[in-house]
């Protein structure tokens, strides 16, 4: 009876028995991780209850506006931030007092690395970037949402799943140990019969789903909701990149759901794909894989060179410089992307050719990567370069991220990947592009873009404090990885008998701490900033001086976005029409405003979703069909129930929108001396002379 | 969400001129849905590349024990005849339901043998899987028969979804009517439905020609 309604899940499974079982150390840190999720929980629940936020909570969930889904990818990508955080510094604290073994066991140390992966690549930097491409690209092409809002909310929710399974496997059970990449046959049925490895396919598996939508919806969104005139070649590049991401998802996602599948079919049914008996091929698994793992990086590297090509432009107030050569060098990267997965396994038996041609393909990469810093470069030059926080990202940026790209050729070059394989090179390397690239774009994209969201600016001083913490921490964290990785120290692993690695570990355990410190800014930045907020509002909606469509709106945007769909017969329309004086002339013609009304839609397949996911984990069949058939059942039902739309009156936007312009063309708005003083009400006054 | 007048609107994509906002309508949303299917192909192309690195083992039986190369024909017959009467049904919406209230008897009719003749499609399957476990050939005993068993189940369970999703439309057309929402639902369903034969004409060529031959 307990084993039809629970399955495997036992009273030892609860992680916090454990600790109780066996007190030490590392199951203090365990038993302290898991204690997080119920404490949190009930921190949340008494919030909501104290400041009776429940009927917002649910305005927000069950919303379809592409801004508040976007806000809350990153609300969800922030808090998975923090875990992915703490893992990190864990494991670099150990690894500083690690010689002859550290404090960690090396199970957990194996399910850090694991879930710390997993994590950041999946529930940090895809719902990061999902969600700056939320925010942003409607806003853009002058949409008022996107293709498909249900659908948008539905991704939201899968990928919620993914976020709640993996946060689960720290209370009950446990996570993977085999990395993020989760290669059989460690991950098989045969050496690792527990719950880690259904946890990891599970939660990527039907995260991965969400991905693939939202890849759908955006690149319909761009193809087909272009404003008036907004052609291909007038887009903003941060668009560009969008799009390029959404293809990359389309293609890319598909080979991570079938080596799920494949995977899966394996260790619940018995299958033999990746087996190392009965003609299975775990090479296979390797391969597809990387089809989606190389694609990802893309993924997750393309958005953030968007936003550094918005704010090159913005903060020196010039036009892009080779706008023609980065949307080409976008779309190279993005096709070439497919054509070099092999590189992350040149050492698994092939031949010396295969390896050549793959490794050849992967250093024509940096070919068109360069065209693009040398155009952001060269849009900097002659500019009037204002030094605002995300100006610093950009330039650590430059010089981090070259350093990155540059250990990048040196890995592509298969005899030395041979030397440098699996060693902390290459985790010195792939942290290098994806802290100074990936998480530098989107922390400067949220700086960038914050205001135009929620009508405040952030603090300037916290900002800059942060962004030199990151870049700090970085520098200390992973630097010295480069080192110690040339010297022979492998990855994953937990101790190591060399005094002569120490002191470079302490050196990165110390750089860990500045990246959590670093961490901290970001909290207390915002926390900062909200409770300034009346003294940082920025109103008119343009406190940057900003050139593409988003900038045409007040701060914080209305819900449809645009009053009247703009018209667009150039490249920084919004930059031409400042420098006319025609940005906020009165509008003749104003229509009702059609919006479609919230829905339960994307809460329900969350919530089903979850159900079966821990279901099949926990081979409690029964929770498992029911969710299931839920989820058939919800989608059939949806197809019936009437399509509700919220009208939004001529009358109602005539007045918001007139007042709005009324008073920009009243005001006299600040220079660019003033940018990030009290002064800054979101209106630009052009004194830079812009070469259009 | 409608397209801006004036852009040319893909053929194929959408209902024509005298089905009014509809056809707008269905620029994004068809558009999307061939979006889609190009995701989903690249699924099942990894299951087909899968395939071509197993061979059958010594062990168990190969594809002469295991096929069933009348079954198989049957299984094509029926899959490319619905795929002519889901045609018929589309031409049928579009024709027809231009206006209002044409009757929805001819395009329930077309949708129905469609449903019947995909589940002649499921009903040989089923039984050749069936027969296959009986005759040694279960997905447990090799890599091979796993990537075979998985391939022509993926085909067969959206063989199976799409059997329901027809289903739904007919419930919806006779209850609502043939309107927006259904046209599109149509339009989709059966760029879905052709895309299964076509991946069939791939599997019947590569895993059962190409096991027997």
């Amino acid at each position: 009876m307990f084993e039809a309604l629970f399955g495997r899940l036992t009273w030892d499974s609860i992680i916090l028995v454990q600790e109780f079982e066996d007190p030490n150390l590392n199951t203090f840190i365990t038993a302290g991780a898991a204690a997080m999720l119920p404490v949190g929980g009930a921190l949340v629940v008494a919030l909501l209850f104290w400041m009776k936020w429940w009927k917002p909570l649910f305005e927000w969930l069950t919303s379809v506006d592409h801004k508040k889904i976007g806000t809350m990818y990153i609300i969800f990508a922030v808090i998975m931030l923090f875990r992915g955080v703490v893992e990190g510094i864990l494991m670099r604290v150990n690894q500083a007092v690690g010689l002859n073994g550290g404090f960690l066991s090396s199970d957990h140390f194996n399910q850090l690395f694991t879930t710390h992966g997993t994590n950041m690549i999946f529930f940090v930097a895809m719902p990061f970037l999902i969600g700056l491409i939320n925010i942003v690209v409607p806003l853009q092409i002058g949409a008022r949402d996107v293709a498909f809002p249900k659908l948008n909310q539905i991704s939201l929710g899968l990928t919620a799943v993914g976020g709640f399974l993996i946060m689960i496997s720290l209370l009950v059970g446990e996570f993977s140990t085999g990395g993020w990449t989760g290669y059989p046959s460690f991950t098989g049925r045969l050496i690792n019969p527990g719950v880690g490895p259904d946890y990891y396919i599970l939660s990527i598996g039907i995260a991965g789903l969400g991905s693939t939508l939202t890849g759908v919806n955006f690149a319909v969104t761009i193809y087909k909701m272009r404003t008036a005139g907004m052609s291909f070649m007038r887009m903003p590049l941060f668009t560009w990149t969008a799009l390029c991401t959404s293809i990359l998802l389309i293609f890319a996602m598909p080979p991570l759901t079938a080596c799920c599948l494949m995977l899966g079919l394996d260790r619940y049914l018995g299958f033999h794909f990746f087996t190392n008996d009965m003609g299975g091929n775990l090479m296979n698994y390797i391969n597809l894989f990387w089809m989606f793992g190389h694609p990802e990086v893309y993924i997750l590297i393309l958005p953030a060179f968007g936003v550094m090509s918005e704010i090159a432009a913005t903060f020196s107030g010039k036009r892009l410089y080779g706008y023609v050569g980065l949307v080409a060098a976008t779309m190279c990267i993005a096709v070439l992307s497919f054509m070099v997965w092999l590189h992350h396994f040149f050492t698994m038996g092939q031949s010396t050719t295969v390896n050549a041609a793959f490794g050849i393909a992967t250093l024509l990469i940096a070919i068109p990567t360069g065209v693009k810093i040398y155009d952001w470069l060269a849009t900097l030059w002659g500019g009037r370069v204002r030094f605002t926080t995300p100006m610093l990202y950009l330039c650590g940026f430059f010089v981090l991220f070259a350093i990155g790209g540059l250990s990048g050729v040196i890995l592509a070059n298969p005899t030395l990947d041979y030397q440098l394989h699996n060693s902390l090179f290459l985790v010195a390397h792939f942290h290098n592009v994806i802290i100074p690239g990936t998480l530098f774009g989107v922390l400067a994209g949220i700086y960038y873009w914050f205001p135009k969201i929620y009508g405040f600016r952030l603090l300037d001083g916290y900002s800059r404090i942060t962004a030199f913490l990151w870049a700090f921490g970085f520098i200390l964290a992973f630097l010295p990885l480069y080192q110690v990785g040339m010297m022979g120290m492998t990855r994953r692993t937990v101790a190591y008998e060399n005094p002569a690695l120490v002191p470079w570990m302490v050196v990165s355990g110390i750089g860990a701490l500045f990246l959590g410190l670093a961490f901290t800014f970001v909290l207390l930045t915002l926390w900062r900033s909200v409770v300034n907020r009346k003294k940082l509002m920025v109103p008119f909606g343009d406190p940057w001086d900003g050139r593409t469509l988003e900038w045409w709106t007040p701060a914080p945007t209305p819900e449809w976005n645009f009053a009247v769909l703009p018209k667009v017969d150039g490249r920084d329309a919004f930059t031409e029409a400042k420098a006319k004086g025609t940005a906020y002339q009165p509008i003749e013609k104003y229509e009702d405003i059609e919006m479609p009304a919230n829905t339960y839609y994307g809460l329900i397949i969350a919530a089903l979703g979850s159900g079966l996911g821990f279901g099949l984990v926990w081979y409690m069949w029964w929770l498992a069909i029911i969710c299931f058939l839920g989820c058939i059942v919800t989608v059939i039902t949806y197809a019936f129930l009437p399509e509700r739309k919220k009208i939004i009156s001529a009358a109602e936007v005539r007045e918001i929108d007139e007042a709005w312009r009324r008073a920009a063309r009243e005001s006299r708005g600040v220079t660019r001396d003033d940018e990030c003083n009290e002064a800054n009400q979101g209106l630009a006054r052009p004194d830079i002379i812009t070469n259009p | 969400m409608s397209a801006p007048t004036g852009q040319s609107l893909h053929p194929g994509l959408n209902l024509g001129e005298e089905h009014g906002d509809d056809h707008l309508e269905a620029e994004t949303s068809v558009f999307g849905f061939w979006v889609f299917m190009m995701s989903d192909l690249v699924t099942f192309g990894m299951f087909f590349a899968v395939f071509a690195t197993t061979v059958p083992l010594a062990c168990c039986p190969g594809p002469k024990e295991l096929f069933d190369f009348g079954s198989i024909a049957w299984q094509t017959a029926f899959l490319l005849l619905s795929s002519v009467t889901s045609g018929m049904a589309v031409l049928t919406m579009k024709q027809e339901h231009g206006g209002r209230g044409a009757c929805t008897k001819k395009l329930v009719f077309w949708l129905l043998l469609t449903v019947l003749l995909g589940c002649g499609f499921l009903y040989r399957e089923i039984s050749d899987f069936i027969s296959m476990a009986t005759a040694g050939g279960p997905p447990t005993r090799s890599g091979y028969l796993s990537a075979l068993w998985s391939l022509v189940g993926l085909h067969g369970l959206h063989v199976t979804g799409g059997i329901i999703w027809c289903l739904v439309i007919v419930v919806g057309v006779l209850v609502r009517g043939v309107d927006r929402r259904w046209k599109l639902a149509l339009l989709r369903w059966a760029v879905f439905w052709h895309f299964l034969d076509v991946v069939w004409i791939f599997i019947f060529s590569f895993v059962f020609l190409g096991g027997l031959l």
